[in-house]
Parts: structure tokens; sequence; C-alpha cells
């Protein structure tokens, strides 16, 4: 798997010939019995698993509008079909997002309408077989829920809520898959998405603080469970452990000292994902949110700040006040949640802040739009501040900076293709034909303006592209965190002259 | 003995396309968004959502970022069915109200215009293999379907006129419940039974679009769950025994 891929210069939005059943095989590992029944699914495949399935449909067309609305309004004009990364990268039909919706519409139409029922033929209705149901297991999970088909559909429809309400019915029959599930149960113990516990947690942090400490003679703390101050810091886990997410970690901690407001991480909520999103289900979704309502009580902050994570900001921004509001305990005067990028753009209009761009001159860099956060959410007060923000940031710290051809970013950016619950392992082949059209968009500034590094503000795109960058001719470092860029140039009060050779270290 | 039995037709369709209608209105209506998914960027204010909504009737917006292609046949087809549907209005209204009389001249090409958007959408169905993958037999019907509405209605206007006053005298008298006589011209009867086989399948087929757009989250909803707390009602019944 380290054969280099792809290095040819091709359009990223370049049409495939179809290539049906390509992808069939690629499946995640099933979850076992005790992650399934942890969360309330069967531990197995249900015996009656068909009619749970088909009154599963029926409950969720109770519940949710976009799931009756979509099954229902589509004209199969064809708009969406060249739209999913999924799709350009292999090829196969079923991975376009009409055809991965009509793996449910079949069943749906079958059962819930009155052509489905009578003429199924005429409808292309089908029964819930086991082949079908091997088809849902299969392209459920080459979705990566990136809205992007929804951007393009005249009908808003959004697969992405089709594939999690086919995650939602599998795991209720007990087809759930190993990754979501395994790492749920983690957080719902633990209280993080890699079951860090709160002593190795601590003793990280302390390290970083020395670290910090040597490189720049500031003590910059990173301070864990601390009450009474004012922001609570919720990120995603892999900041504490995996490069580059910990260069932007310490960019936080950075600004925060600089800005001079005192915050905390919590130990009960050390992660600001919520995988209940990429399995569909509202209720363990509910659940994992609930826990960073407990922690900001109990530690008794006036603000909420969430760290670089593409999934997790569109699960704080735009479900958290639903699931687990209302947050009238903290200071309203300020945005709840608010995203660290908006937290840093703040200090910066408020001057308090300022950069020594040189310290970034080895980089020619370019800027990834995590899908989550260009489709699902908002940053500032005006829409498209999502996009503004972090490039003024990155603007402010680096003096080489260019953006991708403009069909392949802002709403329109192309995913990393590990999303939505794919970051494993045994999904690499899908992962990295997802990743074709970014990489081949990035390889066309990087021949243009030189461009060396791209920066990402989502752990998922900042660990999937650490894992395909090689595939396709790139350094495995070229991914780097946007708070990253923010670390090295930031200019700390009191930090000991600069060495030549300091520069390159952190990026 | 023919008019009795396309009046009961028009009656029936136009009964089935209301209460249809009407029925998954109410449904969608009825069954809650629990979740904020608007596709941002999005307006943040009801204006912008009416605004946002607004384009994509009448521009199709979205269509227009995807494929030129659909968009330009589907926008044809869509305007042109418009037009064709403002001109009918003479066939009901005494006196013919005065802004129809105007639209008439480009509701004539408008049936034109129609043909060729089907046309066009149909022969991507055919020849692009990402949509005919994804088409049923349904699809191609539906085209038919509409296909032949257009083609038998330019038919009477070029090819075999039909007594237009009578046409007009038998749907006045099904308004008015005072049943007319009906031409007996087969082109007539061919555009008029076609189109209340469309009335009929409107609202259980794929047609339900038309609707649909009104009733989608990611369209349809204002861009500010941090302004504003959104709760589902079943949502709700969860909230209790919280601590
Ligand atoms: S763009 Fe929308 S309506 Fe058209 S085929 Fe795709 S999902 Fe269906
Ligand atoms: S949500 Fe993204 S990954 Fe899923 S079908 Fe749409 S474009 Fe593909
Ligand atoms: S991992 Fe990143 S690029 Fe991929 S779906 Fe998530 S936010 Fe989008």
């Amino acid at each position: 798997m380290d054969r280099v891929t792809d290095t040819e210069i091709a359009d990223p939005l370049a049409i495939p010939e179809l290539a049906p059943g390509c992808m069939a095989a690629s499946k995640p590992y099933p979850a076992a019995a005790n992650h399934q029944t942890a969360l309330g699914f069967p531990g197995e495949l249900a015996t009656d698993w068909h009619d749970m399935a088909i009154a599963k449909i029926g409950e969720l067309r109770e519940k949710y509008r976009s799931f009756r609305v979509y099954l229902d309004a589509c004209v199969k004009c064809g708009a969406c079909t060249d739209k999913c990364h999924y799709f350009l990268g292999t090829g196969d039909p079923k991975n376009m997002p009409v055809a991965r919706q009509d793996l449910l519409r079949q069943v749906y139409r079958r059962h819930f309408t009155l052509a489905g029922k009578y003429l199924p033929w005429l409808v292309g209705a089908k029964d819930l077989t086991p082949e079908v149901l091997d088809d849902w297991y299969s392209y459920f999970h080459q979705c990566s829920q990136c809205r992007r088909c929804s951007v393009f559909c005249p009908y808003g429809i959004d697969t992405a809520e089709i594939s999690m309400a086919g995650r939602e019915i599998m795991d209720s029959i007990g087809k759930g898959q190993k990754y979501s599930n395994e790492i749920l149960g983690k957080v719902m113990k633990i209280g993080n998405n890699l079951g860090l516990p709160k002593k190795a947690l601590a003793a990280t942090l302390s390290d970083l603080e020395d670290e910090v400490e040597e490189a720049t003679g500031v003590r910059v703390e990173f301070p864990l469970d601390r009450k009474g101050v004012e922001v609570l810091l919720v990120s995603p886990s892999a900041d504490y452990f995996a490069e580059p997410h910990i260069a932007g970690l310490i960019g936080y901690a950075k600004v925060f000292h600089q800005a001079g407001i005192s915050w905390t991480i919590s130990s009960h909520a050390t992660e600001a994902a919520n995988f209940g999103m990429f399995i569909g289900s509202y209720d363990v979704m509910r659940k994992v949110a609930l826990r960073i309502r407990e922690a900001a009580l109990d530690l008794g902050v006036k603000r909420l700040v969430i760290g670089e994570c593409g999934h997790a900001w569109r699960a704080a921004y735009s479900f958290l006040d639903t699931l687990a509001g209302p947050f009238d305990f903290l200071d309203r005067r300020h945005p709840v949640p608010q995203h660290i990028c908006e937290f840093t753009y703040e200090q910066m209009q408020a001057g308090k802040l300022r950069f020594d761009k040189s310290k970034n001159d080895h980089v020619r860099l370019t800027f990834h739009d995590s899908c989550n956060v260009a489709r699902g959410s908002r940053m500032g007060d005006r829409p498209g501040g999502q996009f503004d923000i972090p490039r003024a940031i990155l603007r402010a710290a680096c003096n080489h900076f260019f953006d991708m051809a403009p069909e392949t970013i802002k709403e329109s950016t192309l995913c990393c293709g590990g999303g939505g619950g794919l970051l494993t392992d045994e999904l690499m082949a899908v992962r990295k034909a997802g990743a074709q059209p970014r990489m081949r968009a990035l390889r066309q500034v990087a021949e243009d303006h030189g461009v060396t590094h791209m920066a990402a503000m989502c752990a998922i795109c900042k660990a999937q592209f650490s894992s395909v960058l090689p595939h396709y001719g790139f350094d495995r470092e070229a991914i780097v965190s946007v708070h990253q860029m923010v670390s090295n140039a930031i200019v700390l009060d009191g930090a000991k002259p600069p060495t030549d050779d300091a520069a390159g270290d952190e990026a | 003995m023919l008019a009795a039995v396309f009046a009961a037709a028009y009656y029936v369709a136009f009964g089935v396309l209301a209460a249809g209608l009407g029925y998954r209105i109410w449904e969608y209506a009825r069954v809650p968004a629990p979740l904020k998914i608007p596709t941002t960027p999005a307006p943040t204010t009801t204006g912008g959502v009416a605004l946002r909504l607004l384009r994509e009737v009448v521009l199709f917006e979205s269509l227009f970022k995807a494929n030129k292609w659909i968009w330009l046949f589907g926008w044809l087809f869509h305007a042109a069915l418009v037009l064709s549907l403002l001109r009918h209005l003479r066939y009901v209204t005494q006196p013919v109200w005065e802004w129809v009389t105007a639209v008439q001249p480009f509701g004539v090409y408008a049936g034109f215009a129609m043909l060729a958007g089907l046309l066009g959408l149909w022969a991507r169905r055919i020849w692009v293999p990402r949509i005919r993958y994804i088409s049923a037999p349904s699809d191609h019907l539906m085209l038919a379907l509409l296909v032949g509405i257009a083609a038998s209605g330019l038919g009477m206007k070029y090819l075999a006129p039909t007594d237009i006053v009578a046409v007009k005298a038998f749907f006045r008298g099904l308004v008015s419940f005072d049943w007319q006589p009906l031409p007996a011209d087969p082109l007539l009867l061919v555009h008029l039974g076609l189109v209340a086989l469309l009335m009929i399948v409107f609202p259980y087929s794929k047609l339900l679009h038309a609707p649909g757009l009104f009733f989608s989250p990611t369209r349809n909803q204002a861009d500010n769950p941090r302004e504003r707390r959104h709760l589902a009602h079943w949502a709700r019944a969860l909230e209790s025994g919280r601590g």
C-alpha cells in the first residue's frame, strides 16, 4: 500500500467511465456484539431483521422530514451524478449520490408507495433481500456525509441524510460498523474517542508546557479541569497525540495566552467530535453532546470554544443547542459555541495578536475547506464567514497563500475522503480513491504556484491526508493545522530572541 | 356519451390531484425536521430563505451550478409549461382575462420550447450512461406522457384544428355543472386524456418534487442555530429527566 498510485496532472473533476460493482467488496468490519449492545443495538443480525428494518423505515419517515421528502422528491435528473468524490475516484455507479439514495429508495418504494406495492418493476422498487442489505453495508459506508451532492441538487436532497438513516437502520437490526460503534463506546465510558484516560492526558499537557517553554522561553499553560476559568475548550482528541494536530493545539494555547483569557480543557469532555452523527442516531448524538454541557456546568466556565474539527464543528454549531441546550448559563455576549478560528480572529480584530509572517516563509500554503465546516455550519455573523475567517487567519500568519481551483473549494469543496466514519484501515482503498479529486486539485496549485503545504481545520482531514498524501506523491508532512501556522508566527510577549534555525521547527 | 366519460374523468382527476396533493403537503408539514441542516452558506433570516426558495423556483439556481445542459433543458421545459398553462386559462375564463390574452402569442411558441426541453432531457436519459443507469421505466414513461401532451397540443394548433369554441363550452360546463358536448377529434381526445392521466399520477409519483422543494430542510431552514433553539416535538420528550 505504500506505492504511489496517482501522480498524474489531471482535472480533479474529470468524470470516469462507469465501473459497475468495482467497490462492492469494500466493507467495514462489523461491530462486535458488546459494542453493539453498549449502544442499545442488537448484538448480531436479528432473525427477523427484514421486518425490523421495514418497521424502522416506517419510524424514520415519521421522525425526519428530510428522510421522507428526499425519498419522494428525486426526479432522477442526474445533476448530482458526478458530484461525489467517491464516484469520481472509483467510477462505481452506486457511488453516484442518487444511486446511493436509490439503494434505500427502492425498498422504501416497495413498502411505502402505491406504485411500488403494485407495480414494482415500473418504478424500480425492490424487496429488501440479503443482497440489498449487503449493498447497503458497502455503499452507505462509502459516503463521508460531506453534503457536496446537496449543494447541486435542485431540491437540496442531501445524501448524507439518507446514508445516516441507512446506518441507523442497520444498527437497529444488529448490523453495525466496528469503527464508529467502538469509538462511541469509548466516548461514553472515558470521555474521548481515543480512550485517553485523565492521567495520560495530564502528562501529555505538562510535556507540552515544557516543550513550548524550551522553544520560546515563555511558560504557556495547558490547563486541565481548572474551575472558574473563562473558556472551556473542547477539541478533537487527536489534538492531544497526533501530528499535525498537536501543533494546532499549541497554537490555540498560545492564542489564549497572548489574549490573556483563562481557559481549560475538561477530562469529562475531551472530545469534540460526535460520532453519533455518523451513525445517524439522535439519541446517541444527544448523549455525547450532553457531556459537553455537563463539563461546562461543572467547571463553571463562561464561554465554550471548539477546536479544529469539521464534523465536530457541525455537531457543535448546528446541533449542540438543540441536543444539549439551552446554554443560558454561559455568557451570551459571545456566540455559543464559538469556533477556535472565530476566537482567534476576534483577538486579531481586537489588536491582541501580532504575527511574524516570515516564520512561515518556508511554507507556500493552500487551504482545504473541510466540508462539514463549509456546507454544514458557519463562522462569524455572515454566511460564508466559514470560508473567509480561516483564510484571513492564514493570510495574517503566512506570506505565501494560494487557493486551489474555485470549483474545488468553499461550498464546492472536495472531501478528504476519510470523513463520516470511514477513517479506518480496512476502508483504505475507498479512502484513497475518494481523496483523488482533492489530490489532483492540490497538484494543480503545486505545479502552478509551487505550493508545498495544505492547511486544514479538521482532525479527520488531517489524519486522512497524512495517510493518503504519500500515495499521491506528496510528503506526509504537507498537511498542517491552521493553528500550527498561527503557532509558528505568533509573537509571544517575553519570548526569547529567535535563533536562525527555529523557523522550520514546527512546520 | 363521450362527453360524459371525459367529464367524469376530469372530475376524478381533479379530485385526485387536489386531495392527493393536499394529503402530501399535510404529511410533509406534520413530520418535523429535528435538526438544523441547511446547506450552508445559507441565509440567516426568514426573508433570506424566501429569497433562496424563490431563486430555486424561478431560476433553478442549484441546478445551474450543477450542470448547464440539464439546467437548460429543464428550465426551458418548466418555463414553457408555465406559459402554456397560463395560455390555457382562456379555455375556462369568460371573458378571457386581459393578461391571458397578452401571453397568448408567446404561449404558442412555448409548445415548441416545451417539446425541445423534453426531448433534450430524454436524449440525455438515453445516451448519457450515468443518467441511463439511474432511470427506471417510469422515468421514461413520464417523459413520454409529457411529450404526448405537448405534441398532441401542437398538432391541434397546426395540423388538425379542433372546434375550440366547443371545447371551451365543455370546460366551462364542467365548472358550472352544466354539461356540454365535446368534439370527437382524435388529437383532442388524446390530449385531454393524457392531461387527466398526468393529474392523477401527480401525487403518487416523483412529480412530488414540486411541493418537495418547499419542504426540503436543506433549503427552507434559516442558518441561525446559535441564535435560536430548534427542537422537534418528539425530541422535547427526551428533555425531561435530564441532569
Ligand atoms: S440532483 Fe437531486 S433530483 Fe437530481 S438525481 Fe440527484 S438527488 Fe435526484
Ligand atoms: S454526501 Fe458526499 S460522500 Fe455522500 S454521496 Fe453526497 S457527495 Fe458523496
Ligand atoms: S473529514 Fe474533513 S473533508 Fe472529509 S468529510 Fe469530514 S470535514 Fe469533510
